[in-house]
C-alpha cells in the first residue's frame, strides 16, 4: 500500500505533515531517554539547580563512578542474570515439551489440560494466596524460589502449542516411519521448525525476567539475593531519605539524581543490546497468532 | 465386564504406544498445580479468620465478615472507585492512541523512516516499571526535575507534581500511554496490511485522497479488529498496572492513587492482614472473570470466532 502511485498530487501535503507529526511523536518516546543519559553525565551540582534540559551540563563521569563503586550494584547486577539466565532456561525445559504434549491429537484429555493452562489466564487467585503459597513451600528468601515461581504462563504456552498445531503432520511422518518416539519427533522435527516462535517465546522470557521487579520485592529480603530492579527501587525511593548517603553528597560531583540516572542507565544498557533480536520477530505474525483464535 | 476390560486394554495400549506424551506434559501440570492452583485452594481464607500458626486449613470459618468489613471500609470504596476511575480514563486516553499511530504509520511512504520510528516508539514496552517511576520521578521533581524547569522559563510557578492528588492520574496515564501506545500499535498495523489492496487502486482511479481513502476504507477495513481489541480491553477493566503505582504513589496521594491490588499490598503484605486482603483479593478476582468471560462472549457473536 506504501506504493507511490496510489497517491494523487494533492496528497503531497499531508504526506510530509503525517512525517513530521510521527517524528514528532517519535521524539518525545525518545526524550525521557536522551534526558536520563545526559542527567547521568551532568555533575551534581548542575542537576540540583535544574539546568539540565536536553545535553549534559559540565560533563562527568563521577555518577557512574559511584554507582560502579558501589559493592551492592555488583551484587544485583550478577542476580539479575542469574535469575534471566537460570528462569529462562527453566522456563523452555518446561514450556516446550508441555506445549507440544498439548499439541498432540492423541492426548487423552486434550480439552481438559487445555482449559486447564488457558483457565489462569482469566481467573487468579491473586497476590496473597500467591505470597503464602511461597511461604508455605519455604521459597521465600531463596533464588530457586524466584526462578521457579515464574517459570510458565499460560499465554507462551498457547503460543508455542498453537504453532505446533499449524506445522503440517506430514513433517512428522517420515522421522515416525524412520521408528521416531515423540521425544525424537519434538526433538528432531518441532523444535527445529519452530525455531522464530521459540526465540519469540524466549525473548519475551528474557525480557520478562529483566524487568520482573514486584516479588522480587516481595519475596526476597536478603540484600545478597536482591535483583537490579530492587536495588534500583531503593536508591529511587531510599536514597533521597539517606542521611548517611545525604553527608557523602557534600562536596561530591555526583548528586541523587544523577546517581539514579545512572543507575537508570546501566540496566537499560542490557535491553537496548538484545532490543534489535527482539525487533525482528515483531512483525511476524507470531505475537497476535498466539491469544487470537 | 468384558467391556470394562475392553477398555482397561485400550488404555494400556494407548500407553503403551503415547507415554512418552505424558512424560512431556507432567512438569507443566504440576507446575500450574503447585504454583496456580494451590493458591486458589489457599483463596478459602477469604472466609476465615486466618492466623499464621494454625494455617490455612486449621482457622475457623466466619463467612462473609471479611467481605462485610470491606463493603463497610472507605479505604477499600475509594480503592474500587479509582480503580474504575483510572481504568476508564487510560481506556478514553490510552485506547484511541495506538489506532492513530497505525493509522499514521500507514501513511509514510518512506520504509527507513517508517522502520527507524517504529523502532523507536516499540522501545518503551521492554522497560521496567521501576525505570519508568525513576524518569518521572526525576523529571517531575519539585527543585531539580526538567518539567519544573520547563515551567519556571515559561513563567508558572514550579509544581510539586507527586504528592498532588490532582496531578497522579494524569502522570499515569501519560507515562502509560508514552510507554504502551507505540507497541499496541503493533495490531493496527497487522489489519490494516490485511486490507484489500484493490479497494485502494479503484479508489484511486476515482481520483480519491489518502486522507478520503483513510476514511472511507482503512478505517472501516479494521473496525473489527478494533472492536475486539476494545472488548478485550473492557474484559480488564480492573487491571491497572499496580506496579507502577506501588512506585509512584505517596500517602498524600492516596485518594486519587490507591487502587485494589495497592490496597491489598498494604493490608496484605504490609500491614500483614492477609485474610481481609485475600477477600479484596477474590473480589477483584471474580468481577474481572465475570468481565473477561462476558467480554469473550460477546466478541464471540460478533467476529465469530473466540478470543481464545
Amino acid at each position: 500500500m506504501a506504493n507511490m502511485n496510489l497517491y494523487s498530487r494533492g496528497d503531497k501535503g499531508f504526506v510530509i505533515a503525517n512525517m513530521i507529526l510521527v517524528g514528532l511523536f517519535a521524539l518525545s518516546t525518545l526524550y525521557p531517554f536522551i534526558y536520563i543519559a545526559s542527567l547521568s553525565l551532568s555533575s551534581g551540582f548542575a542537576a540540583q539547580a535544574g539546568t539540565v534540559v536536553l545535553t549534559p551540563v559540565d560533563m562527568t563521569f563521577a555518577a557512574y563512578g559511584k554507582v560502579l563503586s558501589e559493592p551492592q550494584f555488583w551484587i544485583s547486577y550478577r542476580n539479575t542474570f542469574i535469575y534471566t539466565i537460570g528462569g529462562t532456561v527453566m522456563s523452555l525445559i518446561i514450556i516446550i515439551p508441555g506445549a507440544y504434549a498439548l499439541s498432540r491429537p492423541q492426548l487423552y484429555g486434550r480439552r481438559f489440560w487445555n482449559l486447564m493452562v488457558a483457565f489462569t489466564m482469566w481467573f487468579n487467585a491473586g497476590l496473597i494466596p500467591f505470597f503464602l503459597n511461597m511461604r508455605d513451600l519455604h521459597l521465600l528468601d531463596s533464588y530457586f524460589g524466584i526462578i521457579i515461581a515464574f517459570t510458565c504462563n499460560a499465554f507462551n504456552i498457547i503460543l508455542l502449542r498453537n504453532f505446533f498445531e499449524s506445522i503440517p503432520a506430514s513433517f512428522e511422518e517420515a522421522a515416525r516411519m524412520d521408528g521416531a518416539n515423540d521425544f525424537q519427533v519434538l526433538r528432531k522435527v518441532y523444535i527445529p521448525l519452530s525455531k522464530p516462535a521459540i526465540a519469540t517465546v524466549t525473548l519475551f522470557c528474557i525480557v520478562a525476567r529483566w524487568n520482573g521487579f514486584f516479588w522480587a520485592m516481595v519475596l526476597l529480603q536478603d540484600e545478597q539475593k536482591i535483583p537490579l530492579q530492587v536495588y534500583l527501587r531503593h536508591v529511587i525511593t531510599e536514597l533521597s531519605d539517606d542521611e548517611q548517603f545525604a553527608a557523602t553528597l557534600i562536596d561530591a560531583p555526583y548528586s541523587v539524581d544523577t546517581v539514579t540516572a545512572a543507575i537508570v542507565v546501566c540496566s537499560i544498557i542490557p535491553v537496548l543490546l538484545i532490543y534489535p533480536f527482539v525487533q525482528k520477530y515483531f512483525n511476524k505474525g507470531i505475537l497476535l497468532g498466539g491469544v487470537k483464535e | 465386564m468384558a467391556d470394562h476390560t475392553n477398555r482397561m486394554t485400550r488404555i494400556v495400549d494407548h500407553l503403551r504406544a503415547n507415554w512418552q506424551i505424558y512424560v512431556l506434559l507432567a512438569p507443566t501440570i504440576i507446575w500450574f498445580l503447585v504454583f496456580l492452583y494451590r493458591p486458589m485452594y489457599g483463596l478459602q481464607i477469604a472466609f476465615k479468620d486466618y492466623s499464621v500458626f494454625r494455617g490455612i486449613e486449621g482457622s475457623p470459618w466466619i463467612g462473609f465478615e471479611h467481605f462485610h468489613t470491606l463493603f463497610g471500609s472507605d479505604q477499600f470504596i475509594r480503592a474500587l472507585k479509582n480503580t474504575v476511575i483510572i481504568s476508564m480514563l487510560t481506556l478514553v486516553f490510552g485506547f484511541p492512541m495506538p489506532i492513530i499511530l497505525a493509522l499514521m504509520f500507514n501513511e509514510v511512504l518512506n520504509q527507513t523512516y517508517k522502520k527507524t520510528v517504529q523502532t523507536v516508539v516499540y522501545l518503551p514496552h521492554f522497560i521496567s516499571t521501576v525505570i519508568i517511576s525513576g524518569i518521572v520521578i526525576t523529571a517531575f521533581s519539585p527543585s531539580s526535575g526538567v518539567v519544573n524547569t520547563v515551567l519556571d522559563w515559561l513563567g508558572f510557578d514550579k509544581i510539586y507534581f507527586l504528592t498532588k492528588p490532582e496531578w497522579f492520574r494524569p502522570i499515569f496515564i501519560g507515562s502509560g500511554i508514552w510507554q504502551e501506545a507505540g507497541f499496541s500499535s503493533i495490531v493496527f498495523l497487522a489489519a490494516i496490511a490485511g486490507v484489500n489492496p484493490s479497494l485502494y487502486e479503484s479508489a484511486v482511479v476515482d481520483g480519491a485522497s489518502r486522507w478520503q481513502m483513510m476514511w472511507k476504507i482503512t478505517i472501516p477495513s479494521i473496525m473489527p479488529t478494533i472492536i475486539i481489541m476494545l472488548i478485550i480491553r473492557i474484559g480488564n477493566l480492573l487491571e491497572v498496572g499496580f506496579e507502577l503505582i506501588i512506585l509512584l504513589y505517596q500517602p498524600a496521594t492516596y485518594q486519587t492513587a490507591d487502587v485494589v491490588n495497592t490496597y491489598i499490598y498494604r493490608q496484605g503484605l504490609q500491614v500483614g492482614q492477609y485474610d481481609l486482603a485475600a477477600a479484596a483479593g477474590l473480589f477483584n478476582a471474580v468481577v474481572a472473570f465475570v468481565l473477561v468471560m462476558t467480554a469473550n462472549t460477546i466478541s464471540k457473536r460478533y467476529s465469530r470466532t473466540s478470543l481464545w
